[in-house]
């Protein structure tokens, strides 16, 4: 490869700079920050005992629970593919942890990385099989979500012989686990849960991959035009198996969550959150087609969710409503990003 | 032009030395037989053309040279070595690049992370090890320039760009990362006259540079222009394999458009 050294060049002629208001509109996230203010902005007003520190850092617990995983499926949809069965891979993680250390009488830690290994798997299949066999990943992954979800209940049936986890509390290493995934400290009247931490830091880790990473590249890459990706020596199998496993792995992640923070887990748990996460990162700003969005957008919409998961409650109303009001938020972001889009390539266009 | 393309391309390409070179090359797709007995070379310096019709066998020589496709019959020689490439990795790992027609650059991403897909300049090799942004931003910037492309604004997205500056991108690029072997997939099928001229001649700077070019296009009068040798494939089989002094550009407009079965067509016709 040459390589030539650059010295500082006079900035060229015919070189375009575009304005402040136009690169913030080209920005996947902005028209999810706008609803989230928006939202934000609604509840303050209808719901007083939104208006406190202590609830603002529920939200934030509840938006953690949602957007670990959503960051990975934001990944995922950059790189073009989705993945249905991430909802169940959260309890299939927790409960093959629990019931494994339960069955043999072993300490959590070993089921917890047993419980990596097998997510880990699952993530490789549903790659793998996606790469190999041409299937649209939506068909791949909805049978593995149709299969996790039979296997947790089956599984569960078969070992404790109801459909609900025994309790984990009294098996050795469950105190340093729950450190690790589960803790909780307070800043004076606020409690912080640890997960949010994680979020925040997953969220920057992805933030940093995306933008600033060879990985990151070949993912808007694969996700926009794989077959121009492969053609210039872009792994296009290697990244999208890749991207399938870190999926599993965040939800493997909140599994474990799940898991020590309740202690026993309900056999059924996890079905419709894979929509969920899908609805994150589409509110986000993510291309359903693939090749655009960001990891910021993503938690913004998993925020989004946080905040009117509970806020209906704080608002006193039936929380029934609740996928009502989460169906008209992603009917309005996809057209606010269509719109936005719109506005931004046009603009710059003409520019 | 021609002379920042040579400053870039391999210093060690005499011309005429054989870069590629195959012998009775077949491929068969389980019982189709996409391609069979084919005999190319591709010479530094030079531009190899390979016409022919939609169905020929051009895409399947393409996929070969550039390693989507293993072939499985006959030989595949890069500097005189047999090969058999598994992957386009492999290929470029050769110095052979290809710039398709119509998958040349990903058109949600920026002009200058497309200029350096798959070549990323990061600060280490570990996973997540930082890409050099400004440093890519400003060599895409310089080259392109060099190369006679002007983008309004490096950080726009390459799908904003005209067809043929997209392909001029994708030239540029290859070129820059050492290509050797430049395959060029119909570069000019999509584009008006005008443009269609300035990826010629970055064809022609290619090969002034001391490239392989293969030309791959349906146009006889756009191979004519730039091109040393002509292959004309016709149901998987050369049909034609000439140099330029051995070939007007009649005969090979004549065979292009079917040559003795088009006699045999306007005889049926019947008239005059």
């Amino acid at each position: 490869m040459t390589q030539t050294t650059v010295e500082a060049p006079a900035p060229p002629a015919g070189r375009v700079r575009l304005g402040l208001s136009n690169r913030l509109l080209a920005r996947p996230e902005i028209g999810a920050l706008v609803a989230a203010i928006i939202i934000f902005i609604f509840f303050l007003i209808l719901a007083p005992s939104f208006r406190s520190a202590e609830s603002f850092f529920t939200v934030l617990y509840q938006s953690s629970v949602i957007g670990i995983v959503a960051v990975g499926v934001g990944l995922l949809m950059i790189g073009g593919e989705f993945d249905l069965s991430a909802g169940v891979i959260v309890y299939t993680a927790g409960l093959a942890n629990s019931m494994f250390c339960w069955y043999f009488g072993v300490n959590l830690w070993v089921g917890a990385f047993i419980s990596l290994a097998l997510c880990l798997l699952i993530g490789f299949l549903n790659g793998y099989l996606v790469m190999r066999t041409g299937i649209p990943s939506f068909l791949i992954t909805l049978g593995t979500f149709f299969v996790l979800q039979g296997a947790n209940l089956g599984v569960t049936k078969l070992v404790t012989g109801t459909v609900s986890s025994t309790d984990v509390s009294q098996i050795a290493g469950y105190d340093s686990l729950g450190k690790v995934f589960s803790s909780s400290f307070k800043v004076g009247s606020v409690t912080i849960w640890t997960s949010v931490i994680w979020w925040f830091l997953f969220v920057a880790l992805a933030t940093w991959a995306l933008q600033r990473t060879r990985v990151g590249n070949w993912i808007f890459a694969v996700g926009g035009n794989a077959d121009s990706a492969r053609a210039v020596g872009v792994p296009v199998m290697r990244t999208k198996i890749g991207l399938f496993m870190t999926v599993s792995f965040l939800g493997w992640f909140v599994g474990m969550h799940q898991l020590y923070r309740f202690n026993t887990l309900q056999a059924g748990g996890g079905v419709g959150n894979e929509f969920i996460y899908i609805i994150a990162a589409v509110v986000g700003g993510t291309l359903l087609t693939g090749g655009y969005g960001n990891a910021i957008g993503v938690a913004i919409g998993a925020f989004i969710f946080g905040m009117t998961s509970l806020g209906i409650i704080y608002a006193g109303w039936d929380p029934n409503w609740f996928k009502a009001f989460l169906g008209v938020m992603l009917l309005l972001a996809v057209l606010v990003n269509l719109y936005v889009k719109r506005m931004s390539t046009m603009r710059r266009a003409g520019s | 032009m021609t002379d920042t393309l040579a400053e870039h391309a391999d210093s060690h390409l005499h011309k005429g030395e054989p870069l590629i070179e195959m012998d009775g090359v077949g491929k068969s797709y389980g019982a189709i037989r996409a391609l069979r007995g084919i005999n190319l070379r591709v010479n530094a310096g030079e531009v190899t053309c390979v016409l022919g019709d939609n169905g020929a066998g051009k895409s399947t020589l393409i996929k070969i040279m550039s390693g989507l496709h293993p072939h499985n019959e006959g030989s595949l020689r890069v500097d005189g070595a047999e090969v058999s490439f598994s992957s386009p990795r492999e290929a470029l790992g050769h110095g052979i690049a290809t710039v398709y027609q119509d998958l040349a650059v990903v058109s949600l991403m920026e002009v200058w992370r497309n200029f350096f897909l798959g070549s990323e300049l990061t600060a280490g090799s570990y996973p997540l090890a930082g890409l050099k942004v400004k440093q890519m931003r400003e060599i895409a910037d310089t080259e392109l320039r060099k190369m006679g492309i002007v983008v309004k604004d490096i950080n726009q997205p390459i799908g904003t760009l005209s067809g043929g500056q997209r392909q001029c991108v994708a030239i540029a690029r290859a070129v820059y990362f050492g290509a050797r072997v430049l395959i060029l997939d119909e570069p000019t099928a999509a584009l008006g006259v005008k443009q269609s001229g300035v990826v010629l001649k970055y064809v022609a700077a290619a090969r002034d540079a001391g490239l392989g070019v293969v030309f791959i296009t349906h146009n006889p009068h756009h191979a004519y222009m730039v091109g040393d040798h002509f292959v004309i494939l016709k149901l998987g089989e050369t049909a034609l394999d000439k140099n330029r002094q051995q070939v007007s550009l009649d005969e090979l407009t004549t065979q292009m458009a079917g040559g003795d079965e088009l006699a045999e067509l306007s005889h049926e016709l019947g008239r005059q």
